[in-house]
């Protein structure tokens, strides 16, 4: 295996300019906040523009299928954009769904449904718990019988803007994916009021709701499209960590005490350094599975789960020192911190935490227990 | 010259293998060819060792070269003449230094070392007091330096002695390259935590250097030196390639060839380390692409950093895991090793010597401060003397 490319190109530094412009505009921290508080917490103006104009919200999906037919890479740069602008848009749901979809592009229906989901004319998602690991067990929580899905899956990313699900369930033939429409009878979703205000997550109840089969290997297409997640939720988690990192820094150079700015004392100084340090190491790990993204196989799986094992820690880690280092400003409603906390700890958990990526490398590298 | 393509490069390696067999050829003299045909490092320029190519590209010279079997200059060995000396050679020197010094620094035949630091002036480099007084064409040195890594095995050092002493601190500094077989040169060893004597103390006693072996400016010591510390630390991070290279493939070893040592707990640990590892390991190589597109910035302190910690953690771990074997000790025989062995000598040693990695080459207190004014524009550490003269300075 040839070694990695590290660095950004400059065609990812001009994405990550034009993202970044949209971002700063259209979702500034105030506005995110105001947002979270009212019915309607994801901004799907902000959503479509981003698919529409920049082509976001498919970027892994081939042009020919409506796509960006863009690489993992460039989805990595996108991903620490919208995690540095805590971006509430449905974009993890959405690539989950594209990525499965795009395996499936033979299937009925699906081949017009894509580019539709690719220019934010409609969101997608896939029906599994957000903790679920990419190499957890093919979930049982669906059955399928005939053409009909009966069950319920809790904690499904971004359901309660989502206009089609993809489902993984077990029929007559083993493991299947089943493609439903949310307005569908026999469909109920139930929004969880959920730890991370940006990222909503809700409850899928299915009653024997009549769907479609898709094709492929319901199972490898499952953890392909659980993988890119995962991995690119490694490089949301870096822009997250390098939110919280400017921000301190920045006040920490405004706020006086003891007649000095105490980012002028070195135990504040020290706390930052390490900070920086983990931060650009969490980078290092997230282009290391962006790179690896754009292949297959043990190899990638390495990748991604050593860029999850480090980065869902991190990330927390940059939270908790932000809010600490901001002192009792931090700990009020007003200002983001809270924000950045929240999706913090929840995109820790998200995809698995880092112990069973751990548990995963174990087995990848041959160090079992 | 325009720019040098990987496949260009392949051919001439070819064709430098054709004129020059490893199998037959001494090895003194195909290293002395390998240098000539501007294949040692292939960044530098044209005439020392280099075709102004970019840096990466050493990596094709390198596996083309060891795959036909070819010796290498033993990096290991002569780390302190390819890491710190040769840059700043390169970069201070003028053209008579650079043809007579960095051929034979890099094939090894001159081993060179580093006499920076003084018992009055670690951290605090630019307190040094080590002096050299200006005497027709020559400097008259006098000091002592301490912790000189491997002086023993060198030919030459880099050094930095004060020139001015009524200047402040940082500005009265001058750079030399000193040879350590002139007379009033003293190299003393001096035993170490591990047992052996890896550094020194090098007593210098009306050194007489000629001014031809002035690095850079009168005065201009510090800044020559800074040069120096920010490719140090790149050296020092920027090393290693392979997963599971360096101290987490040790204890994965160990691991994997003892089930009788597992607990889950340790199990646990070992997985993190090696994340942790594995991360670091792309962090260097991340700054390795940096370098390779542009020039070492303070970013090779959060490697270094990073991988203090980490090694002084893993070998922590190895004693643990080992259990009874972690009671022992391979070797406390005195000795003068030419190599900093981290691999073929017991966990025992592994343990103890790891401790020199957060002082070594800038403590990793220095090191954030580092990371926290360069990169992240934090206030600087007060400094009540920076503009009094150094003479009366508080020692
Ligand atoms: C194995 C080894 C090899 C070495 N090889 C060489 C060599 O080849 N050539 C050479 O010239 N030198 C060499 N050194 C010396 C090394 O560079 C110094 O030891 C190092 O710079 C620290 O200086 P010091 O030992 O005087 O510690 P001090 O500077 O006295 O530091 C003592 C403690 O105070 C802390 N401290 C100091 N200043 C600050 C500050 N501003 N803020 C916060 N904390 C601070 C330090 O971090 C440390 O914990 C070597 C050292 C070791 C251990």
């Amino acid at each position: 295996m040839s070694a990695p490319d590290l660095l950004y190109s400059e065609v990812e530094e001009d994405l990550r300019a034009g993202v970044r412009r949209l971002l700063r505009d259209r979702c500034d921290w105030t506005s995110v906040l105001a947002r979270c508080e009212s019915d309607q917490p994801y901004d799907l103006d902000l959503w479509r523009t981003l698919a529409g104009e920049l082509g976001l919200a498919a970027l892994l999906v081939p042009e020919e299928l409506g796509g960006a037919g863009a690489s993992a890479r460039e989805l990595g740069v996108v991903a620490e954009e919208l995690g540095r602008a805590v971006a509430p848009v449905p974009f993890l749901g959405n690539l989950l769904a594209t990525t499965a979809l795009t395996e499936c592009a033979d299937a009925e229906g699906v081949r017009e449904l894509l580019p539709r989901l690719s220019d934010g004319s409609l969101v997608g998602t896939v029906a599994v718990p957000l903790t679920t690991a990419p190499h957890a067990p093919f979930p049982s929580a669906v059955k399928a019988e005939g053409a009909t899905l009966t069950g319920t899956i809790t904690s499904v990313v971004d359901l309660e803007v989502a206009d089609r699900v993809l489902v993984p369930a077990t029929d007559e033939d083993g493991p299947a994916l089943y493609l439903v429409d949310t307005s569908a009878a026999g469909v109920t979703t139930t929004p969880a009021t959920p730890l991370d205000l940006t990222r909503r997550i809700g409850t899928l109840d299915l009653s024997a709701v009549v769907a479609q089969r898709v094709g492929g290997d319901a199972v490898r297409v499952l953890r392909r499209a659980l993988t890119v997640a995962a991995g690119t939720l490694a490089s949301e988690q870096t822009g997250l960590a390098q939110l919280c990192l400017d921000s301190t820094v920045e006040y920490a150079l405004t706020r006086y005490q003891f007649g000095r700015q105490i980012a002028s004392f070195q135990a504040v100084k020290h706390r930052l350094a390490d900070l920086w340090s983990g931060v650009s190491t969490a980078r290092a790990a997230a282009r290391g599975a962006a790179d690896a993204l754009t292949g297959s196989g043990e190899e990638t799986e390495l990748a991604v789960a050593v860029a999850q094992a480090y980065c869902s820690d991190l990330v927390v880690l940059a939270a908790e020192e932000a809010l600490q280092l901001h002192g009792g400003i931090g700990m009020t409603w007003e200002h983001p911190v809270h924000l950045y906390l929240g999706r913090a700890k929840s995109s820790q958990l998200a995809f698995g935490i880092a112990e069973r990526h751990r548990a995963r490398i174990a087995e990848l590298v041959g160090l079992e227990s | 010259m325009s720019a040098v393509t990987a496949e260009e490069l392949r051919e001439r390696v070819r064709a430098f293998l054709a004129e020059h067999d490893p199998a037959v050829e001494d090895r003194l003299d195909f290293l002395r060819a390998r240098f000539d045909a501007g294949l040692a490092w292939v960044h530098y320029p044209v005439g020392l060792g280099g075709l102004a190519a970019p840096r990466q590209l050493q990596q094709v010279v390198d596996a083309e070269l060891e795959a036909a079997g070819a010796p290498d200059n033993d990096p290991q060995r002569i780390g302190i003449g390819l890491g710190m000396a040769a840059p700043t050679i390169l970069k201070f020197g003028d053209d008579e230094q650079r043809r007579r010094y960095l051929r034979p620094l890099w094939t090894g035949e001159e081993v060179w070392c580093q006499l920076f630091s003084e018992p009055g002036a670690g951290s605090d480099l630019a307190a040094l007091s080590t002096r050299a007084v200006r005497d027709g064409d020559e400097w008259v040195v006098d000091g002592q330096k301490v912790w000189t890594s491997l002086a023993h095995t060198a030919r030459f050092a880099i050094l930095v002695a004060r020139t001015d002493p009524e200047l402040p601190k940082h500005k009265g500094l001058t750079y030399f390259l000193c040879d350590l077989t002139d007379p009033g040169v003293e190299v003393r060893p001096l035993r170490q935590i591990t047992g052996e004597a890896e550094f020194n103390e090098v007593f210098l006693t009306g050194v007489r250097i000629p001014d031809s072996q002035r690095l850079g400016e009168v005065g201009q010591g510090w800044q020559v030196a800074m040069g120096t510390l920010m490719n140090e630390r790149v050296a020092i991070g920027g090393s290693n390639t392979a997963r599971e290279s360096g101290m987490i493939g040790v204890v994965a070893e160990q691991w994997r060839q003892h089930p009788e040592l597992r607990t889950p707990g340790l199990h646990d640990r070992l997985l993190r380390l090696w994340v942790e590892a594995e991360a670091t390991r792309l962090t260097g190589q991340r700054l390795r692409q940096q370098l390779a597109v542009g020039s070492p910035g303070p970013e090779g302190s959060a490697v270094k950093l990073a991988f203090a910690r980490l090694n002084q953690q893993i070998s922590g771990f190895e004693l643990e895991l080992l259990g009874e074997a972690g009671l022992t000790y391979d070797d406390w025989t005195f000795r003068r090793p030419d190599t900093t062995d981290f691999t073929s000598r017991s966990a025992g040693y592994r343990y103890l010597r790891a401790k020199g990695n957060s002082i070594e080459g800038g403590t990793s207190e220095v090191l954030r401060n580092i990371i926290a004014e360069r990169i992240l524009g934090l206030p600087a550490e007060p400094r009540t003397d920076k503009d009094v003269p150094w003479k009366e300075l508080p020692r």
